[in-house]
């Protein structure tokens, strides 16, 4: 069973959801990339989605557009992201999903990609911009490693792509809360709980919603339905006002507990 | 020329003769549909609408008579005596898009599409633009048909080409500006496509070259084959004979497929699409795809697998060229289909030479071309001067250089 797996029938034993953290690579450098993770798994993060910078995030808003620039700036490459989960694998074990569009893992290799991921302990991959449609020889790549691919799912997506998006999925199937890029918002939208009930009528795979939450009311909402919570832009937020001091660590660390209580 | 040939044809015979894109839009390996899992709704709700309105006798009428009412086409067939003198070697022709309404082949797409939006009852329009032409199309067909307009245009972009961003604002279109990245079209594109996937219910948007996701490649090719039709014909009834040689500019790359697609069947006749040289040969310096040395090679950007400008790690390079138009890091990916099954060849023009091109044709024949239309009309100089004299050579002059008087002057050291 993979480690995702496992997390998610660890938390139901104890009735408890999953709180999955997003940050970007290398921001503000790698070195705190690495003690952020592990920060965070002790701070209570079930799984850490862990973004790969690219130069055109179309998907994503200002908050992590800025947060990708300052990683690019420093120079971060998908090789480095790969050896610094090698090296947080030796004093964690939390599931890590690689966040990532889909040009630097293509230029990457697809297949010496996957080879690589499995051997560091990435668990799953998600990209943002490959479709379903455009997905089989990379989904074949990661299913032959053992790796899981993780599909999004919006209030937009037809009961039709559901049905075949739950065929492809493993590890988890993410509920794009609403329309739009990624960002806080304010109120939580109506759409959410429909569409987790809809997703649900074609899978029994764990449901995590993501898009837009940003506080402990919110993920506490989201969790009453789904089975996890994906907590974004607001984490990159703190990161990028707290990067220069010195309890940044500590600071997002406060955070995660917060939003996991 | 009244044998230019029925829209219904134009938008039908595409599908009989040639075999691609297939149903997902693949030219090839090229192409599909690389977006968000929020934009395959809108994407797949515009598949469906074009299907049925290009097969729609109504919407081919109404777009056939705003295209010869509203847009003044066709547009001539130039023979360019005075050039063809000063070369020495085949005859060149001009297929004369500037002299269209808005002063380029962006209006022929903008058309088109406003009417699919129209009869898909959306209410706002959005569109991306580099140079502005295609932003002043999209801003004219949007004051034409009473809809709301909003254009994308990098702030780099909006500096060189001020004078477009006026003629926006006239036309009562709003113009954001985008500051992230390089400034310039590709960043005009991510925000056109963040506004798109906040607002898919009420938003259209009005994608202005050959470029990402499925349909658009296709769907603007299809409205833009209507250059290579008219040549086609128009050139038979001048000279008797097919050209022996197209060229034309490639930036997103529609107004070249525009004019080659009638003729890819045509095995005899040369096609060479033209790329932005820019200024040197490494990667930043200029803006040519294909020269692989230079940092071209397949990937995935904004929505289709094509040939793009990239780093060795898949980030996307910036681009230099004197002409906005062309300063864009991927390029359609029928192109790169083209590319790889050498139907069509891919060389590239300097910004000085694309200047010089500029200013022989305004002594030679009176016409201001756009500075992408003048990397064309480069290379066309070059390899007209290797051919004999009983050779014909048709250039695309996608569209015409007002807008680019303010460069040109800055770059001679004039100052207006």
């Amino acid at each position: 069973m993979s480690r995702i797996a496992e997390k998610f029938q660890a938390l139901k034993k104890v009735e408890r959801k999953a709180l999955i953290p997003y940050i970007t690579a290398g921001d503000p450098d790698l070195a705190i990339t690495e003690q952020l993770i592990i920060k965070m798994a002790e701070c209570g993060a079930d799984i850490i989605e862990l973004g790969v910078p690219f130069s055109d995030p179309m998907a994503d808003g200002p908050v992590i557009q800025r947060a990708t620039e300052r990683a690019l700036t420093k120079g971060i490459k998908l090789v480095n992201i790969l050896d610094l989960v090698g090296r947080v694998r030796k004093v964690s074990q939390i599931p890590i999903v690689l966040f990532s569009y889909f040009n630097p893992l293509l230029q990457f290799g697809l297949e010496n990609l996957a080879k690589k991921a499995k051997e560091v302990g990435i668990d799953a991959i998600l990209v943002t911009d490959l479709s379903p449609e455009e997905s089989e020889n990379f989904l074949n790549i990661l299913k032959k490693h053992n790796l899981d691919m993780i599909f999004l799912l919006a209030p937009t997506s037809s009961d039709e792509r559901m049905a075949k998006v739950a065929k492809l999925a493993s590890g988890f199937i993410y509920a794009v809360s609403r329309t739009g890029i990624t960002g806080m918002q304010q109120k939580l939208s109506d759409t959410v709980k429909p569409l987790v009930s809809r997703i649900r009528n074609h899978t029994n795979l764990p449901i995590a919603v993501g898009f837009g939450i940003s506080n402990r009311e919110q993920v506490k909402e989201v969790c009453y339905y789904a089975d996890g919570a994906v907590v974004g832009s607001r984490i990159v937020a703190e990161i990028e006002v707290s990067r220069d001091q010195s309890e940044l660590v500590e600071k997002i660390g406060n955070l995660v507990k917060e939003l996991s209580s | 020329m009244e044998n230019l040939k029925e829209p219904q044809e134009s938008l039908d015979t595409v599908d009989d003769t040639i075999s691609w894109p297939d149903s997902r839009g693949h030219f090839g390996d090229y192409g599909g549909c690389y977006v968000p899992e929020i934009l395959m709704y809108p994407l797949e709700e515009l598949i469906a609408a074009y299907k049925e309105a290009r097969q729609d006798q109504g919407f081919i009428n109404e777009l056939k008579s705003l295209l010869k009412n509203y847009v003044g086409r066709p547009t001539p067939l130039f023979f360019a005596s005075r050039l063809t003198e000063y070369v020495g070697g085949a005859k060149i022709y001009l297929k004369r898009e500037d002299l269209n309404h808005t002063g380029a082949h962006k209006i022929n797409n903008a058309l088109g599409q406003i009417l699919l939006a129209q009869r898909m009852g959306k209410k706002r329009i959005i569109a991306e633009t580099g140079a502005g032409q295609h932003g002043v199309a999209t801003a004219t067909v949007c004051a034409l048909m009473n809809t709301e307009c909003r254009i994308y245009m990098g702030t780099e972009d909006m500096r060189r080409q001020a004078l477009n961003v006026f003629r926006m604002k006239l036309l009562g279109a709003e113009v954001v500006g985008v500051d992230s990245g390089s400034r310039t079209l590709k960043d005009a594109i991510n925000e056109a496509l963040r506004d798109w996937v906040t607002n898919i219910n009420t938003t259209y948007y009005l994608l202005g070259s050959a470029l990402g996701p499925h349909p658009y490649p296709q769907m603007v090719r299809d409205f833009q084959a209507i250059i290579g039709q008219e040549a086609r014909s128009q050139i038979l009834e001048l000279e008797g004979v097919l050209p022996n040689l197209l060229i034309a500019c490639v930036g997103g790359g529609s107004n070249a497929i525009g004019l080659f697609y009638e003729f890819l069947k045509d095995s005899n006749v040369e096609i060479v699409g033209v790329e932005a040289g820019g200024r040197g040969q490494t990667l930043g310096e200029h803006a040519a795809r294909f020269h692989s040395a230079g940092g071209g090679r397949p990937g995935v950007l904004q929505g289709t697998f094509s040939y793009i400008l990239q780093d060795s790690d898949g980030q996307i390079a910036s681009t230099h060229s004197v002409s906005a138009g062309l300063d864009y890091p991927a390029i359609g990916p029928e192109h790169a289909y083209l590319h790889d099954t050498e139907r069509v060849s891919y060389v590239s023009a300097s910004d000085n030479e694309a200047l010089e091109a500029f200013q022989l044709l305004a002594k030679l024949e009176g016409i201001l071309p756009a500075l992408e239309s003048s990397h064309a009309v480069a290379y066309g100089l070059k390899a007209a001067a290797k051919l004999s004299k009983d050779k014909v050579v048709i250039v695309n002059l996608s569209g015409r250089g007002d807008k680019d008087v303010h460069t040109v002057a800055d770059v001679l050291g004039v100052s207006l």
